[in-house]
């Protein structure tokens, strides 16, 4: 009942999203997305607070039976999807309005949107391979065309593509694995992946599950597989980058956690191969993120470091499923969990802020910002507010989930193994220099990006965003402060997907003994805040009767300093660029001074991935120069081209005749020989 | 009963800058201002007026009041003798580190709030030097969770026996990573030197140019308190288990003695190193740290 309701209303709104104008098209969208979070989240709700949804209807002779199921995993991942969804199409509609007269343009990527929430919504409680794969795909396609609403740029297109074709990579793999345990089993159903990874050997299902987790690598963003990421998100507008970062790329999250609790072999070795690689994956994105000099990119490569910190997270859970240890089980899997829904939080409203700066501006080269904090202060506070969360700073949430993982890893440093203790410390060793190296990141982001004065003047005037455009940041920066400063509120829900792993009450105990932990956060979160407040009362009090006086800032006897003289993004981050030299491909263009009075001249330094140049463009390299031989086939001409084709329709007439001859003259032999 | 550990740590924390300096000008046979003359100083900024920066905005203005509280709060989580922090749970000590991240966040961004180039090439040396100091303070941590079982600065303080050569040398170990953590977080030699003149080779002393009154001496006295705060944590390390309480004060305010003492003797003995040099520097202390945690191992017998 609820499906076809929701089905029809979409289709209606795809109808009238034709034939309305303007600002109405976004109205319509937001009513859509709003009625189908709403369907979704209640049947989501009701999983997370009561007992799994389960249904099933007949989806004709392809797919056969299609299960709807819903259990506590779908339901945490429908909830913080939806929430994601309906911030970003409320502050899209605002940052779409200067486009409004790109009338066909608005309609196909309010449709997409739809499309895409929709398809994510299948993706979440369909459990039929088949039918899994057309939502994937729809997935997919909505979101390239989102990707490419600005498709007269050139580089948006490139990025578009370069996305289609590596998510078209993930549905390989996704295929694959499908097809091979259908083939084994004859059912499309999820549980006969379950049933099949039982019945075979270990080898085999690590490597079934080898075969998803690539697949699904691919998606959330993993190192190697990360490439596509760093460009389709500053090429989308930034609502757009917004709901990938904090929800698409998290559709690769759900598939590993869908799969870890269907495929039950293995989970030592599966959680060490996640763990290693969520190392790698943190630590080289962060690092790449602090060298770049577009913001929207910076964010990107974020979003592949917070992947990896969730990675850890599910690396360890898997470790203790593997071990027999629920509490690995539960701070691994929690903290994931938690930090999954707490980085759709925090980089949604980096984006959002990154799409205002961007709207007042024009720009995303931060070298050329600065000074926003005066002109744009709520924007600047709430940017503020993300990056101190994705730093994972308390009072705010991105602490609450790094602790999770971080008790975990001391917890479980407690072994007999030699080899677990060592994976373990360096585990902690990577975490600790993620930190550090977010810290690094934001604090260059931010201060280069709103602080100080502007690096370059602006033609336009730079006006604080309206408060439409303002609300929705306000409502994602009200939950990244209520779960830093309550974090145990929330863990008897994340405590729930969580449950899936180990039946009966095998948590109630770890469980409770977060809460009393959590409590203790929180209670240090409010101390901090209340202490804070305290000693900028007394500060208020105590100079309030002293001489305030404003002044230019201290340049060391220098009296005309220009904003030209600012610390820049570059230079803050130098030194450690210099420390991680090895590790990196920065291509500098750099032009020589000449004679007395030398003309301006222009240097321009520009970062590289070092992973992308090895894997992807060296192999294309090769691919190209060997196909390159075959372009003699190529050349042009119809006349060639009209041969091929005789050529292929006399080639399906004679090879069967040439078969069926050769089979004869066998026949005959045999009978010769008889 | 908490609260003695507090009392004492912020007692330690009036005297502290006042005996390096002590040491300092006996080392380098001048008179030397008294004791008490930082904190006279300190008390002095705090019924100033201020003078701001136009470039700057309202981060500059509220970032000293948070780095004040958040080191505060850190040391809310120390433990003295068998008397646990005021607060203290499990992993208290990633929420130790967190929270005095968060005041040099504030630090840093407050620096290049004033858009100086100067304040922004401290900030970025902080920014580094903080990082690369981070792993050691954990993989230490992460070698007496795995030495003791628990996971909190009481229990594992608790819990800590020195007994074999081996713990010796990790007790040791310990103690200078500890000390040196709180001169790279402290902006002290061999890292940086708090009495160089020139800018350009500033770490701490730049970022804070542009400070002054209230501000400028909450930053100064905090220096002193996080200075006491590893003082504490040095401490905690040497107080013998099941003394008594007026003995383990004893204990506790001789070791902050020693620690001040020892950092005037560095500071008075040792060159600053060049820039460049400290990230390898401060680097090295993380192995220092995986030497301890082989340490607990090769004391586990996981290793032979």
């Amino acid at each position: 009942m609820i499906f076809s309701i929701a089905v029809l209303i979409t289709v209606v709104a795809f109808v009238l999203l034709i034939l309305v104008k303007g600002q109405a098209k976004g109205s319509i969208a937001l009513g859509v997305v709003l009625i189908n979070a709403g369907l979704s989240s209640w049947i989501a709700f009701r999983t997370l607070y009561g007992d799994p949804f389960e249904l099933s209807f007949y989806g004709g002779l392809v797919f056969g039976e299609i299960p709807i199921r819903v259990d506590s995993l779908s339901g945490w991942f429908l909830l913080m999807m939806n929430l994601t969804m309906v911030t970003g199409i409320v502050y899209g509609i605002r940052y779409m309005t200067p486009y409004n007269d790109q009338s066909s343009n608005i309609t196909l990527h309010y449709t997409s949107y739809i499309l895409n929430h929709i398809a994510m919504i299948g993706i979440y409680t369909l459990q039929n391979s088949l039918a899994f794969l057309c939502v994937w795909e729809l997935m997919a396609i909505s979101a390239f065309l989102m990707v490419i609403f600005e498709h007269s740029k050139m580089e948006t297109l490139k990025a578009g593509i370069n996305y289609l074709v590596q998510s078209h990579l993930c549905i390989v793999f996704l295929t694959f694995g499908f097809i091979w345990v259908s083939a084994n089993t004859g059912s499309y159903d999820f549980k006969a992946i379950s049933t099949y990874s039982a019945s075979v050997i270990p080898a085999l299902s690590f490597l079934l599950f080898g075969c998803f987790f690539i697949a699904f690598a691919f998606k959330a963003g993993f190192v190697p597989f990360h490439t596509w990421l760093p460009y389709a998100h500053p090429a989308a507008p930034a609502h757009v980058s917004g709901i990938m970062s904090g929800v698409i790329i998290k559709l690769g999250i759900f598939g590993m956690f869908r799969m870890l609790l269907l495929i039950k072999e293995n989970h030592l070795l599966i959680g060490y191969v996640i763990l290693i690689i969520s190392l790698i994956t943190g630590v080289y994105g962060v690092m790449l993120a602090i060298i770049q000099h577009n913001l929207k990119k910076l964010l990107a490569y974020h979003s592949i470091e917070n992947i990896g910190i969730i990675g850890i997270g599910i690396g360890l859970g898997a470790i203790g499923l593997g071990l027999n240890k629920p509490y690995l089980v539960f701070t691994g899997f929690a903290g994931a969990l938690l930090h999954t829904f707490n980085h759709s939080l925090f980089k949604s409203l980096l984006f959002y802020g990154a799409g205002t700066v961007y709207q007042a501006t024009h720009t995303m080269n931060i070298e050329k910002l600065g000074g926003l904090i005066k002109k744009m202060p709520q924007t600047t506070t709430l940017f503020l507010i993300a990056s101190l969360a994705i730093s994972g700073l308390p009072p705010l949430n991105g602490f609450i989930s790094e602790f999770f993982i971080y008790s975990g890893l001391f917890n479980g440093i407690r072994s007999d193994q030699l080899t677990h203790t060592v994976v373990i410390i360096t585990a902690l060793f990577s975490l600790s220099i993620i930190g550090g190296l977010a810290m690094l990141c934001f604090t260059k982001a931010f201060s280069v990006v709103f602080l100080g004065t502007e690096r370059h003047p602006f033609h336009q005037k730079i006006h604080e965003a309206e408060l439409f455009e303002l609300f929705p940041k306000y409502i994602v920066a009200i939950c990244i402060v209520a779960i830093g400063v309550f974090p145990q509120l929330f863990i008897s829900t994340v405590a729930k997907p969580v449950s899936l792993f180990y039946s009966g009450s095998t948590f109630k105990p770890i469980q409770q003994e977060f809460i009393d932990v959590a409590q203790m956060v929180s209670l240090a979160a409010w101390g901090l805040i209340l202490l804070s407040l305290l000693v900028l009362g007394i500060k208020k009090i105590t100079t309030s009767a002293r001489n305030i006086t404003t002044a230019p800032t201290w340049a060391c006897g220098y009296t005309v300093p220009t904003p030209r003289l600012q610390y820049t993004a570059n230079s803050f981050v130098r030194s450690f660029r210099k420390l991680i030299r090895p590790l990196l491909i920065m291509n500098k263009k750099e032009e020589v001074i000449y004679g007395v009075f030398p003309d301006t001249i222009h240097s321009e330094t520009h970062p590289y991935d070092k992973i992308e140049a090895l894997l992807i463009d060296k192999p294309i390299k090769g691919i190209r120069r060997f196909m390159g031989r075959f372009k003699l086939v190529q050349n042009g001409s119809v006349q060639y081209y009209i041969s091929y084709g005789v050529g292929f329709i006399f080639m399906t007439i004679t090879v069967p005749f040439l078969v069926t001859v050769v089979r004869y003259v066998i026949h005959l032999l045999k009978q010769i020989g008889v | 009963m908490s609260l003695i550990g507090l009392v004492l740590i912020i007692t330690t924390s009036f005297f502290f800058s006042g005996i390096v300096i002590r040491t300092k000008s006996i080392l380098s046979g001048r008179k030397g201002p008294g004791m008490l003359q930082p904190l006279k100083d300190i008390w002095r900024l705090f019924r100033k007026g201020a003078v701001y920066s136009k470039t700057s905005s309202f981060v500059f203005r509220i970032a000293p009041s948070i780095y004040f509280s958040t080191v505060v709060m850190a040391i809310f989580l120390i433990p003295f003798d068998s008397f646990p922090g005021i607060l203290s749970f499990r992993g208290d000590f990633v929420f130790f580190a967190y929270v005095l991240a968060l005041g040099k966040f504030f630090m840093i961004i407050s620096a290049m709030d004033t858009g100086s180039s100067f304040e922004g090439m401290g900030a970025s040396r902080e920014a580094l030097y903080s990082m690369l100091a981070e792993p050691a303070f954990f993989i230490l941590m992460g070698s007496f969770a795995l030495l003791t079982g628990h996971t909190s600065f009481f229990e594992i303080f608790n819990n800590l026996r020195f007994g074999s050569y081996i713990s010796y040398a990790l007790g040791t170990l310990a103690t200078f990573v500890l000390i040196i953590i709180a001169m790279i977080e402290n902006s002290r030699m061999p890292v940086d030197d708090p009495k160089t003149h020139l800018e350009l080779t500033m770490i701490h002393e730049v970022m804070i140019l542009d400070n002054s009154g209230f501000d400028l001496g909450l930053i100064l006295y905090t220096t002193n308190l996080k200075f006491a705060m590893y003082g504490a944590l040095i401490a905690n390390f040497h107080i013998p288990y099941g003394l008594a309480l007026h003995y383990s004060m004893a204990v506790f305010m001789g070791i902050q003695i020693l620690f001040a003492i020892s950092v005037g003797i560095i500071e008075s003995f040792m060159a600053r190193f060049r820039m460049n040099h400290n990230p390898q520097f401060i680097f090295t202390l993380s192995s220092i740290s995986i030497l301890i945690f082989l340490g607990v191992l090769l004391m586990l017998g996981r290793i032979a």
